[in-house]
């Protein structure tokens, strides 16, 4: 019963993996995959060398933290704030709701964004001139690049990801709560000493997984979003790859730094994962 | 007793307020979650003009189909939803013939090599060969430009084939197996016979996240697909939403002709083609709600 899962996984996944080697390889179009002559670690130093390297990832980096912070903390309120709502039926309801961009597509976003940031004409735009908000191009500005990722991700995720969340709050045991209002805590207060050590142990594993994705950046989303004016904020590790590989043909270099990000995120992962191991016993392995 | 109920029913100023605050705050996160998703809706069937001046707000004015003509008529998203339709159908079945019968057997604790071979699964969750060695991989076994590139290298998605498993091992009881045992069962009878018609949620879960996950695809038809007729309903969208594409009677195009006037219909196409996109997971979401949500907390349970 294992044998196609075992068959797709080992060719899918494993076998790419195995063509890593091109990283250290001159590729060859007559050998193939993994014909070339050996070359060491020369497109890892023509990567760490180049004029491009510092700008890729100061943008991989910085796009990744703040996304990581926003889109790691938002969900936790919600779910604190959802889980305040009395009545079954509005609880589920503003659940429902908040969650629904969850299942649109990275493509239709971006088309939102740029309809509803539109200079002038875009609907957010125009909203945003009721507050003395104008002139800005927010799809074509290097500053306005951030925030807009962030906001749109946020907007579109927080709710799916704060399922989890509420699924951990309505585990607490009830008597906490009766306790918690005999001593005379007050809803802030049960919230800090009640709700949020609650949502610990969820919060630990998610954060060790998020972190193991600390330079993936949405490849589909930012490449969507890209123009030439917002280009010097927005091009990062994994854009840079599919241009000089896909498009570019240079197959060893990208490759090189393919692996590079890759293994910057296991680290991560492992490091986050033996962290959280000590500090509070959690851990994915 | 009662009196101390009603003490603890006894609501302070304070935690008034706080209620008030918090169906406040959510009520407005409620609003910017749906009104956009609204305000495309209703902008697809109004007056472009008036979209355009502001005049729409909260009801459709000066109803005007333009937009949808245009699209109907349109034979490249005819061409991505069926291609889409394909690809999604196939790749989902492929999908649970794969998925499924691994999670059960990887659920049995008797099963000696479980241990290692969900390391062998879970490391491609955290690891992988990178993009370059992939797609020459595929150029190799004829991948590119296939429509099974589509359907075959995504047949095993690690993170649902954990959610299933950990349905199997918490949902189905140990007696349940040793009964059928005696029975004279084997474990693909039990398989099929006892533990697939006890499992309908958890596949509808798998079947509808394996679904929205192909619908969705943009990716692959971008760096494996060359050919325009081949290409998902992603790749299409990507050329009228974004890269402003001319649409078949002229309308659109970024520097488009009428200038100001071009660019009102390009608008509205796009909010009726965000609409026609987006509609058949829109339309299944109300049923499939419980579901999804139901999949995020077996995964939650740590196998």
């Amino acid at each position: 019963m294992l044998l196609p899962a075992i068959t797709f996984t080992a060719l899918f996944a494993y076998g790419p993996m195995y063509g890593i080697q091109l990283a250290f390889r001159e590729f060859d179009f007559a050998a193939g995959l993994t014909g070339g002559d050996w070359v060491g670690l020369k497109y890892f130093v023509q990567f760490f060398e180049s004029p491009q390297f510092w700008s890729l990832m100061r943008n991989t980096v910085y796009i990744s933290l703040t996304t990581l912070v926003f889109g790691f903390l938002a969900p936790i309120g919600l779910a604190i704030l959802i889980n305040q709502v009395i009545g079954l039926r509005r609880k589920r309801f503003t659940q429902t709701a908040t969650y629904l961009p969850h299942f649109i597509s990275i493509v239709v976003i971006v088309g939102m964004l740029q309809v509803f940031l539109s200079p002038s004409t875009g609907l957010i735009t125009r909203f945003l001139e009721f507050f003395g908000v104008t002139g800005v191009n927010f799809l074509g500005s290097t500053t306005a690049f951030v925030p807009v990722y962030v906001l749109s991700e946020v907007w579109q995720h927080c709710g799916w990801n704060s399922i989890i969340y509420l699924a951990a709050l309505s585990n607490v045991d009830p008597q906490l709560y009766e306790a918690a209002k005999i001593d005379g805590a007050n809803k802030l207060q049960i919230i800090r000493h009640v709700d949020i050590p609650a949502l610990v142990p969820t919060m630990v594993i998610l954060f060790i997984l998020t972190m193991g994705g600390v330079l993936n950046t949405g490849f589909e989303k930012i490449f969507l979003m890209q123009n030439t004016l917002n280009l010097p904020i927005s091009e990062v590790i994994s854009t840079y790859v599919y241009k000089i590989g896909i498009v570019g043909n240079q197959f060893s270099y990208s490759t090189a730094i393919g692996l590079f990000n890759t293994v910057i995120n296991f680290a991560f992962l492992v490091i986050a994962n033996q962290i959280a191991k000590r500090v509070s016993n959690t851990s994915l392995w | 007793m009662l009196s101390t109920l009603a003490r603890h029913r006894y609501r302070t100023p304070g935690d008034v307020a706080f209620s008030a605050l918090v169906a406040i705050t959510l009520a407005l996160v409620v609003f910017v979650t749906l009104y956009p998703i609204y305000f495309v809706v209703i902008a697809s069937m109004s007056s472009p003009q008036l979209v355009q001046s502001g005049a729409v707000w909260f009801l459709p004015q000066g109803i005007s189909w333009f937009g949808y003509e245009q699209i109907l008529s349109d034979q490249r998203i005819w061409t991505g939803y069926r291609n889409t339709l394909l690809y999604t159908v196939v790749g989902t079945a492929v999908n649970m013939l794969v998925t499924i019968p691994a999670a059960y057997a990887l659920s049995r604790r008797e099963f000696v090599a479980r241990k290692p071979l969900m390391f062998f699964f879970a490391f491609t969750m955290f690891f992988n060969g990178g993009l370059i060695p992939t797609y020459l991989l595929y150029k190799e076994i004829g991948l590119l430009n296939n429509m099974w590139v589509f359907i075959l290298p995504t047949a095993l998605n690690v993170y649902n084939l954990i959610i299933a498993r950990a349905f199997y091992e918490n949902s189905i009881p140990e007696e349940l197996h040793e009964a059928a045992r005696l029975d004279g069962a084997n474990d693909f009878q039990f398989f099929a016979l006892v533990a697939l018609p006890l499992s309908k949620a958890i596949l509808s879960v798998i079947m509808l996240y394996y679904l929205v996950q192909h619908w969705n695809d943009f990716f692959t038809g971008l760096v494996f697909i060359r050919d325009y007729d081949k290409q998902p309903l992603q790749i299409v969208l990507r050329d009228i939403l974004i890269s402003n594409s001319a649409f078949a009677g002229g309308a659109g195009g970024a520097g488009g002709t009428g200038g100001g006037y071009g660019q009102q219909y390009a608008d509205q196409i796009k909010y009726g083609v965000i609409v026609v996109s987006t509609l058949p997971v829109v339309i299944l979401y109300p049923f499939l709600q419980k579901y999804f949500e139901k999949g995020v907390m077996i995964g939650s349970v740590k196998g």
